[in-house]
């Protein structure tokens, strides 16, 4: 992973200085599976505190770049990743850096709802349980129960922790997620189409919980839906066939994009 | 007579298919049908088989039984009431139906043998006449039926039902019959025998006198020493291959890359393959000396045959089938579980303790079920290596012996099956069933209770 360098700062086709200060900053970002080139130059800075949201049509490179970001592509053999990635400036390709540790400060919640066969209790636990987060039993049951809080289902389960988390509704698996991720008091949380299994009463309680999640994390969410994107999210990056075509405030994009392919999108021509 | 009846049999439900299929599809030219013409061939072809195979299944039965009966009679009649002579007395008339009789035959053999042979024909020729005449109208009778509204295709589905369930009966049948004739020699057994002995009885050796006067033939019925040492070569086995399995599936399934795994599998699974007498030789030519060598050079006093011998064996023998499932219902453990737990910064090894191997619980359970059950029923490479002396020890190094190998040397040679020496057979394979048995339900069990359902 080579370093960023000045020509690459010089390039022209840099993304218009974001609103916020850079929690992550992407440059010149490529992915290939195998032969094929998934990602193509990706240059993006996402807020901090903030909702950033990936638009496009399906097999854009959205969520491909968004697991990039705790590089979750690792696990897959036959993907390469070139160009640079640092959060807080700092180089998360870099070969000294601890992946592990990484993605425990980049959270993800995944497209379909995964919680482990385990208790409600044990899901949140995993994460604090591995980087041994806490001391007692007390302070675990203190982390679980805050997550649970900070991801609005305690009330739902809290007679119940010690039940599967299979068991609960998809809407409660999803959210279980999210508390799960949160456990870990991770500085960004990736979300892959969060809603997409969902029903719109459950959807609209995942849209809330991310928009008061905001003061605390950097969000960044993948989503099919533009509504979605429009309502929980401050900033909108649309993807195109690999490509990044443009990035902006989301008001921006909605109502004034630059770009003909953009405008195209959102108002329903393709994709 | 057996092979010609069935071939004409063919020929007929051939015949009724494409003759059938071809009225059908002449009518259909007309009118829609409401099953297509391949249907109407179809069960014409089964109403011609299925009468057919039983007329000459119930045909031959009775009629075996009838021309017995007869020729018996007509050799002598009293031979019908002597259990003992009845049978030689019938095989020597088919002998000499057959011309390879001897040439001093009696009288009364000769009368017999002609009464046999000529009703064995006859009843055949009745057999085959009488399946003929019904496969024949069965067809006729399928010609008849065609027509458009005809459910040729509801009526197939129906045969197909019943084949199948014919199948599932035979399979369950069968089993319950073993069980039954196991369960009822072991209770012969048991009245020659005191159960208490033969469960509790620390003393093995079923030689029983012939002479009075006989040495060192007591013929003492104690299970204990088998089981001792089926348990012994068996957790010996599961020892060796559980770990190994295991593991070897783990990293096949997690680590191993692709083209690794490609090779790697099925070279695992070609040892599941050996035949087991192949390994037998293995450990008891190779395996065995070794660990008297080292045992030796170590101190130990090392039976030639020792169990440790057996089940390090063993224990190789059934790694494919820890290996295989386990790689089985580990890579079904769905990629988003692994997913959610990398996303949480676990590392692979974390992952696979804490969330894969939970979740493919039940699955590495059976595996591991069926591999004990393997190890317990086992027997070539116990006999070749552990040998036949019924010691009860919890030694590894010394020579045992387990139930499936007594079984053989019981039956093994010349017997008869009212001695207890026989009978001990059943009762040693009864208490080998109710052990597996156990074990499944056992695992059956931890399976219900540890199940950590995904989806």
């Amino acid at each position: 992973m080579s370093f960023a360098s000045p020509m690459i700062q010089e390039q022209a086709n840099m993304p218009e200085p974001a609103a916020a200060a850079a929690k992550v900053a992407a440059r010149n970002v490529n992915v290939y599976y195998g032969e094929k080139h998934a990602l193509k130059d990706v240059s993006v800075d996402i807020p901090v505190r903030a909702v950033t949201s990936f638009i496009g049509p399906s097999g854009c490179g959205k969520s491909t770049f968004l697991r990039c970001i705790n590089r979750m592509n690792d696990t897959i053999p036959i993907c390469r990743v070139t160009g640079d990635i640092t959060i807080d400036g700092k180089d998360i390709y870099d070969s000294r850096l601890d992946v592990v540790l990484l993605r425990a400060r980049v959270g993800m919640v995944f497209q379909k709802p995964n919680p482990f066969p385990k208790s409600i209790y044990e899901n949140v636990a995993y994460g604090p349980r591995l980087h041994g987060m806490a001391r007692s039993k007390t302070e675990l049951d203190e982390i679980v129960v805050n997550s649970l809080k900070r991801a609005s289902l305690f009330e739902e389960v809290k007679d119940r922790l010690q039940e599967s988390g299979t068991g609960l509704s998809g809407g409660q698996q999803q959210r279980l997620c999210i508390a799960r991720a949160i456990a870990v008091s991770p500085e960004v949380i990736l979300m892959d189409e969060p809603c997409s299994a969902l029903d719109p009463i459950a959807t609209a309680k995942i849209e809330e919980l991310i928009d008061e999640l905001r003061s605390n994390f950097t969000i960044v969410i993948v989503t099919h839906s533009m509504q979605q994107a429009a309502r929980v999210s401050q900033r909108t990056a649309f993807f195109h066939l690999g490509s990044l075509v443009e990035e902006g405030s989301t008001e921006q994009i909605f109502t004034n994009p630059k770009d003909k392919r953009t405008q195209d999108y959102i108002t329903g021509r393709f994709g | 007579m057996t092979s010609l009846y069935y071939a004409l049999m063919i020929a007929l439900a051939l015949g009724a298919y494409f003759l059938v299929r071809s009225r059908a599809a002449a009518l259909a030219g007309g009118q829609t049908l409401h099953s297509r013409p391949n249907y109407h061939g179809l069960l014409a072809a089964a109403q011609v088989i299925i009468p057919m195979i039983l007329i000459h299944f119930v045909g031959s039965v009775l009629s075996a039984r009838f021309v017995e009966y007869q020729s018996l009679v007509a050799m002598d009649p009293a031979l019908l009431t002597d259990e003992l002579r009845r049978g030689a007395a019938f095989r020597e008339i088919r002998e000499f139906a057959s011309g390879r009789g001897a040439a001093n035959a009696t009288q009364a053999l000769q009368a017999g043998a002609a009464m046999y042979a000529y009703l064995a024909a006859l009843t055949n020729w009745a057999v085959l006449g009488l399946g003929l005449a019904v496969g024949i109208a069965m067809s006729l009778f399928s010609l008849r039926s065609i027509s458009g509204e005809f459910r040729a295709r509801n009526r197939f589905e129906h045969v197909v039902r019943y084949l199948l369930m014919a199948c599932a009966t035979v399979a369950v049948i069968t089993t319950i019959g073993i069980v039954f004739s196991v369960l009822f020699e072991t209770f012969r057994f048991f009245q020659k025998v005191s159960p208490v002995d033969f469960l509790f009885g620390t003393h093995w050796s079923p030689q029983t006198a012939i002479r009075a006067d006989q040495v060192g033939s007591s013929g003492s019925f104690g299970m204990v020493p088998l089981l001792v040492g089926t348990l012994l070569i068996s957790s010996i086995a599961i020892f060796v291959a559980g770990p190994i399995g295991l593991f070897a599936a783990i990293y096949m399934a997690e680590y191993a890359s692709p083209k690794f795994r490609a090779w790697a599998k099925p070279i695992l699974e070609i040892l599941a393959g050996i035949p087991t007498v192949v390994l037998g030789f293995f450990a008891a030519l190779t395996v065995a000396p070794l660990i008297r060598e080292v045992g030796t050079s170590l101190g130990l006093s090392v039976a030639s045959e020792s169990a440790l011998a057996a089940g390090l064996v063993m224990g190789i023998m059934i790694v494919p089938f820890v290996s295989s499932l386990s790689d089985d219902v580990i890579t079904a453990v769905p990629q988003s579980l692994r997913d959610g737990s990398y996303g949480m910064g676990a590392t692979r090894s974390e992952t696979i303790k804490k969330v894969v191997l939970p979740a493919a619980l039940p699955g590495i359970v059976s595996a591991f079920m069926l591999a004990i059950s393997r190890a317990v029923g086992e027997t070539m490479i116990v006999v070749m290596a552990a040998g036949l002396a019924a010691n009860l020890s919890f030694n590894p190094l010394d020579a045992v012996t387990t139930f499936t190998v007594q079984i053989k040397t019981i039956l093994v040679g010349d017997q008869e099956f009212d001695s207890a020496k026989t009978l001990a057979a059943f009762a040693l394979g009864f208490v080998l069933f109710f052990f597996t048995l156990t074990l499944n339900v056992i695992a059956l069990a931890i399976v219900r209770k540890y199940r950590e359902q995904y989806d």
